[in-house]
């Protein structure tokens, strides 16, 4: 494993440019960070005197509190810019939007941006480091970080599992975050959604495509079920919800039926009889909750190497040695 | 109207071109010759014409000399967005590029769908002094897909063909009484192929890499179903259509087609969809954004075959300039086009006839005789009387593209770094040299 300050390079965009190493050190990495937040004082001076950014075009509730959390229990300094009321609303570029940042001297820029490419296009322009949390339907790194966490700590290891996205793959960052991440770290993955909704050519990424729920079910170890965005009906992809959630929700009938242990994970928020019906959501075989908690230690651990930190000292840099 | 370019550029004093190789596929000629220019006319070309009193004689050995370059498909973006082009600006690029002729699009703001604007063009284009520039008008008013334009008004004041480029026409009902009406008074409909309901808000070629990057795609169907239609439409009424820009392998095979079953109908390849795929857009390089986009291997192929067989029988830029900073945005943000007047003649010979596909000769039908005779302009001949407005360039010549040097007024370019062969030296509109590459590096 590399010792070098630039272990991850200057920013994480996406999982694809990733090699299997890198993403087994973040989420090794992750692991001394998950107990910070299991004590009553939540704080390490890892990121001492960093001054970071979240920068959120778009809407975001969970990814941003997750990162702040993240940012703040590592000690740094942090300002959230939210598109609604910014001089983002009056009309000032991306591009502008950054370098003003940048002229105040900041270290890292967190961004969730509804364009494709958004992220790459700002790691190219400024020095800070740049972490995609989103970006339109690209990647989601540090959430298909956390999946796959999870997966791990549940069951051991993901080489080998077979990982099937469910839903809307064609709007999704987060599946295609899942599937370099697992298929880099030798897992099966497949996609399920109805054919409106499945991105054109996807197997060629190296996934399995199914459009029945059922056989998707039937192979899979693990379902990671997506959100279905409600505006989907509006704009004709789907003809209703109701439909949808008969012929391809994850529910408690469909898992039985498979008789064996099948590990559901989803990136939240859920709609709950929708995509998946609260009897799994809630049930024992959800590890939802946990991928929350798993969220906060992966992006300490992005967080950490980025600033130049090196896997194998985490566990001392927490102690602030 | 040939002779109004006379008020801003006179006619020069009479020219002998020397040495060179004269090609001129109007009349089947490829070979030494010398040719003859004397008030804005060609007087004549013939093996060796001696040395007539008065004649200024221009050595032009080891160059190709040929009727004007034409381009079909240009947006100069006057009025309205001058920052990105204007009328004079996108002349004098043409006339760099070896063009002695274009055509404007009139997608400007506001649009050119009156006749008061399509005069407008035309002075501003005889002020430039550069390249001919030829207004199209558009189809419909406000390009708003409802009512016809006063088209016969428009030709009066000067327009070429009537299109609603960067859009389609958006029902096959006013397409067929474009056609129809049109067709009245003898010019074409050239036609943006775009199904909007297909296309549904796409940045680039629906795909593999569309899939990889996240960005929307616009399937080949999108293209496909509009020529479709304006074939059908054309061989319904029995008028002239021109179809833009084609991307597609089925484009191309159904305007074979019905070219074989004696539709009247005329085509486009562009230099960026004959020398790029989609693999372009890879890093969300918005120089690559262009509309209809950039397709796969195969679509490639099949626009180099219909150029080679001459299905698309025109190469055209469809040169779309924009400012610098609007195409720095993130990729769904940055608007399409790019740049292509002072890179097309370097790309065909680059890509179409050092790789063998078309001979030169073939190469300057695409890009002169047979743009001429699409749009019914002058020119496209060096034959006794016609215009003097000839191109001169050098086919050997080896270039690197350096935007910083184009004289468009743009830089939307995504052959920035990429060696080429082949440029103009000499561009000479009206029997007047408006552009002199000669010892000039690129």
């Amino acid at each position: 494993m590399s010792s070098s300050p630039m272990f991850l390079g200057k920013d994480l965009v996406g999982l694809e440019n990733l090699s299997a190493d890198q993403i087994r050190a973040i989420l090794d990495t992750a692991e001394p960070f998950k107990e910070i937040s299991e004590r009553a004082i939540k704080k390490v001076p890892v990121l001492r005197g960093k001054t970071i950014v979240n920068l959120f075009f778009e809407a975001s509730t969970r990814t941003r509190i997750s990162f702040e959390f993240a940012e703040k229990r590592l000690s740094a300094d942090t300002v959230n810019i939210a598109s609604t009321g910014s001089s983002v609303q009056k009309g000032e570029t991306l591009v502008d939007t950054a370098r003003n940042l940048e002229a105040m001297r900041i270290d890292m820029v967190v961004i969730r941006h509804g364009s494709s490419g958004s992220a790459q296009f700002l790691a190219d322009r400024i020095p800070s480091n740049v972490i995609n949390a989103g970006d339109g339907r690209h990647e989601h790194p540090t959430q298909g970080l956390l999946d796959i966490l999870t997966i791990r700590d549940h069951r051991g290891s993901v080489e080998g599992l077979k990982v099937c996205v469910v839903g809307d793959v064609l709007h999704s960052r987060v599946a295609r975050s899942n599937i370099w991440g697992l298929t880099k770290l030798g897992a099966e993955v497949g996609v399920c959604a109805p054919r409106t909704l499945l991105p054109r050519d996807i197997g060629e990424m190296g996934v399995q495509t199914f459009t029945r729920v059922e056989e998707a079910i039937e192979w899979a170890d693990v379902l990671n079920v997506l959100r279905l965005q409600l505006e989907r009906m509006q704009s004709g992809f789907i003809p209703s919800l109701r439909e949808y959630n008969r012929f391809f929700g994850v529910t408690r009938e469909r898992l039985d039926r498979a008789g064996r242990d099948i590990l559901i994970l989803h990136p939240g928020p859920m709609n709950r009889g929708v995509e998946i019906d609260s009897d799994v959501a809630d049930g024992p075989q959800s590890v939802i909750l946990h991928q929350v908690t798993n969220g906060v230690a992966v992006r300490m651990a992005v967080l950490y190497l980025l600033a130049g930190g090196v896997p194998e000292r985490a566990e001392a840099a927490k102690h602030g040695e | 109207m040939a002779s109004d370019v006379s008020l801003y550029t006179p006619p020069g004093a009479p020219l002998l071109l020397r040495g060179g190789r004269v090609i001129d596929p109007s009349a089947g000629r490829d070979g030494p010759g010398e040719v003859l220019l004397r008030d804005g006319r060609i007087v004549e070309v013939g093996a060796s014409l001696g040395s007539p009193d008065g004649v200024t004689v221009l050595d032009v050995t080891g160059l190709v000399v040929c009727p004007g370059l034409i381009d079909l498909h240009v947006h100069l973006r006057e009025p309205g967005q001058e920052h990105k082009e204007t009328i004079a600006s996108g002349a004098r690029a043409a006339a760099a590029g070896g063009f002695t002729a274009i055509c404007a699009m009139p997608n400007t703001d506001p649009p050119v769908d009156d006749p008061a604007a399509v005069g407008y063009v035309r002075a501003a284009g005889l002020r430039a002094a550069a390249a001919r520039v030829y207004p199209c008008g558009a189809v419909s008013v406000g390009q708003a897909g409802e009512r016809l334009t006063e088209i016969g008004e428009m030709i009066d004041a000067g327009a070429v063909a009537i299109t609603d480029d960067g859009r389609p026409v958006l029902t096959a009902g006013l397409m067929r009484l474009a056609l129809e009406y049109a067709h009245t008074f003898g010019i074409p409909v050239a036609s943006h192929c775009e199904d909007l309901t297909l296309s549904r808000g796409g940045v680039m070629n629906e795909g593999v890499v569309s899939t990889r990057l996240g960005l929307t795609g616009i399937p080949n169907a999108a293209e496909d179903v509009c020529i479709a239609r304006d074939l059908l439409l054309a061989e319904l009424t029995g008028a002239r259509l021109h179809i833009q820009h084609v991307s597609t392998r089925a484009g191309v095979a159904m305007i074979r087609a019905a070219r074989e079953r004696g539709v009247d109908v005329t085509a486009e390849a562009t230099p960026h969809h004959f020398t790029l795929t989609d693999d372009a857009v890879e890093a969300y390089r918005t120089d690559a954004k262009v509309n209809p986009p950039l397709r796969t291997t195969a679509d490639r192929a099949a626009v180099i075959a219909g150029v080679a067989d001459g299905t698309l029988d025109v190469i055209a830029t469809d040169h779309a300039p924009h400012h610098y900073d609007e195409k720095e945005r993130a990729f769904d943000d940055a608007p399409f086009g790019l740049v292509g007047l002072e890179t097309a003649l370097g790309l065909a010979i680059s890509e179409l006839v050092d790789s063998g596909v078309i001979d030169l000769s073939t190469l300057v039908h695409r890009m002169s005789t047979a743009p001429a005779r699409a749009f019914n302009l002058p020119g496209g001949s060096l034959a006794a009387d016609a215009p003097a407005d000839v191109t001169v360039f050098d086919p050997g010549a080896r270039w690197t593209v350096d935007p910083a040097k184009f004289r468009s007024k743009s830089r939307n370019t995504p052959f920035t770094g990429r060696e080429l062969r082949g440029r103009a030296i000499y561009t000479i509109v009206n029997g007047r040299i408006v552009h002199d590459g000669a010892g000039v590096t690129p």
